[in-house]
């Protein structure tokens, strides 16, 4: 199984001073997979994601990136930050942001190219932001750029896909429409997706397997084989429930809670 | 007041101008262009804290006899290199450009004080030349905008990137660090140059205003640039020309110009924002 993976982390163990994270994390992610990580704040979501982009040094183990060890980002990653309003007032509309997840990393001056305005035109159509194609990022709507950002991360066939709470600060249906847009859209080139999130519900029916952080401890498996109650209550060390209702899962107890995620005191 | 003399001798004012119209289309021209990214780095503040340490550097050298230009630009280079470091959070750069400011400022002041020369050496620093460069000072004008230019073009599209999208940016293993750090060296070169033609206190007006107006009016990464260095163009020489007869600074010029152009640009996109709603 691990011959083939994308991504290895292996024995990783990450520690702020005396407070660990996480211990001995071993994630190995497949070709076009779809996971989700999933805990509460603080429980190394999104560190994991900085690790796996090179940014922040483990305390111990490794990570590779298609059989090399992580370094400062990479083109084969495709990233999907956390919708935040963007600045009115900058050079930049939304197809000039779409332009630079395909050349962004290039020298010299980005003239207008034919070919590269083809593939943005046909990545504008192909996420429905056709018309929304010249207006400045700062004016999109969450959901308008998000969809953007989908397209951002997608244009340059990327072999993992990297997304960072994308889904917070939008509303549900949004929350639905960005989900199912990233989940075909990564389907065309078969990338991975690692998909950092407090809310499985919007990712549900995509996902393949869940990364569940919690206590510096994890569980990955199928949703069926951890968002369970027993499984849950284990990891938190207390009890947990966790409740099924028309699709959805709420994981009650857990004092994950959904406010305040887009706070982040660093 | 001797400058004033040479301008009646026709003979003399003409080489005169054409050095400060060629001094004035570089300085448009680099100070339009990198002044994009001072904007979208908000770097506005930066572009002030550098231009009273490339102040300071040029006092001391005129007070010690040395290149002026040389003085600016080792001061201007010591100070973004000191914020290129310390401030690499937008919060810390702040405090430490506003500690480091008045300190310049007060270098330079006694270095002024305590050279000799003539007065009107001592004001250019601060307020800007009378409309007088020479060949060497051209030709250091010249040579710093080729190669503040020249670096723009090569690191402009990963520069953007870094600028407007760090954190994808950074995610698809574009050396944001690297390219801010060399960023602030261009900065530190441009500001250098332009302290010796509009002062250090007005730098602002060719680095700021310029692409400040330009993104009034327009998004498009293609105009915003091109826009901003017709207007700092504009601004510089137009003010060059509108000195000319009076022999006075022309810093008052090029500010005013400046300063008119981004006016218009608020109106323009008032005006066209209120069409937008009514229509």
């Amino acid at each position: 199984m691990a011959t083939k993976s994308i991504l290895q982390v292996k024995r990783a163990s990450l520690s702020f001073g005396d407070k660990s994270i996480w211990k001995n994390l071993n994630l190995s992610v497949a070709p076009g997979e779809f996971i989700a990580v999933i805990g509460a704040n603080g429980s190394g979501k999104t560190v994991l994601l900085k690790a796996i982009l090179g940014q922040l040094q483990l305390s111990s183990g490794e990570i590779e990136l298609l059989g090399k060890k992580v370094a400062n980002g990479s083109r084969a990653i495709g990233y999907i930050p956390q919708h935040r309003q963007a600045d009115t007032g900058l050079p930049l509309r939304a197809r000039d942001l779409l332009r630079m997840g395909l050349d962004g990393h290039r020298f010299g001056l980005p003239f207008p190219s034919a070919k590269t305005n083809k593939k943005v035109s046909e990545m504008l159509e192909a996420v429905g932001a056709k018309e929304i194609a010249n207006v400045p990022i700062g004016q999109l709507s969450g959901g308008q750029l998000q969809r953007i950002r989908v397209a951002q991360a997608v244009i340059d066939n990327p072999q993992l896909i990297l997304a960072d709470e994308p889904l917070s600060a939008l509303d549900l249906k949004q929350q639905g429409l960005v989900a199912e847009l990233l989940d075909s859209q990564r389907k065309q080139n078969g990338a991975a997706v690692l998909f950092v999130t407090h809310d499985v519900n919007p990712v549900l029916d995509y996902i393949d397997r869940v990364l569940y952080l919690a206590n510096g401890k994890f569980r990955i498996g199928t949703p069926d084989e951890v968002l369970r109650s027993d499984v849950l209550s284990k990891l938190y060390g207390r009890s947990v429930d966790v409740v099924r209702n028309q699709g959805r899962i709420a994981v009650l107890g857990s004092s994950d809670h959904d406010h305040h995620d887009n706070e982040k005191w660093t | 007041m001797d400058r004033l003399f040479d301008f009646s001798d026709y003979d003399q004012l003409i080489p005169l101008v054409q050095n400060s119209l060629i001094a004035g289309l570089l300085l448009g021209i680099m100070g339009g262009l990198i002044g994009v990214f001072v904007m979208t780095r908000d770097m506005s503040f930066a572009v002030h804290g550098i231009s009273e340490l490339s102040f300071a550097g040029a006092a001391i050298a005129l007070l010690v006899g040395l290149n002026v230009a040389l003085g600016a630009t080792l001061g201007s280079i010591v100070a973004a290199i000191i914020i290129a470091i310390l401030g690499s959070r937008a919060k810390d750069r702040n405090s430490i450009i506003a500690v480091l400011m008045p300190f310049g400022l007060g270098i330079g002041i006694l270095a002024l004080a305590l050279y000799e020369g003539r007065a009107a050496n001592k004001f250019g620093l601060l307020t800007g030349q009378i409309i007088a460069v020479d060949d060497p000072q051209v030709f250091w004008l010249i040579a710093t905008s080729l190669v503040v230019v020249a670096f723009l073009g090569v690191i402009w599209r990963p520069l953007s990137f870094a600028s407007l999208d760090a954190e994808v940016a950074e995610a698809r293993g574009v050396p944001t660090k690297a390219l801010g750090l060399l960023f602030m060296l261009l900065l530190a070169l441009a500001v250098a140059a332009s302290v010796q033609v509009v002062g250090a206190l007005l730098v602002m007006t060719l680095l700021v205003t310029p692409a400040a107006a330009a993104l009034r009016l327009t998004s498009s990464p293609l105009w915003v640039p091109l826009l901003s260095m017709i207007f700092a163009v504009v601004s510089v020489v137009g003010g060059i020309l509108l000195a000319l007869g009076g022999g006075l600074p022309i810093s008052p010029y090029v500010t005013t110009l400046s300063f008119a152009i981004y006016l218009v640009a608020r109106v323009i996109e008032r005006t066209r924002t209120k069409t937008k709603r009514a229509g």
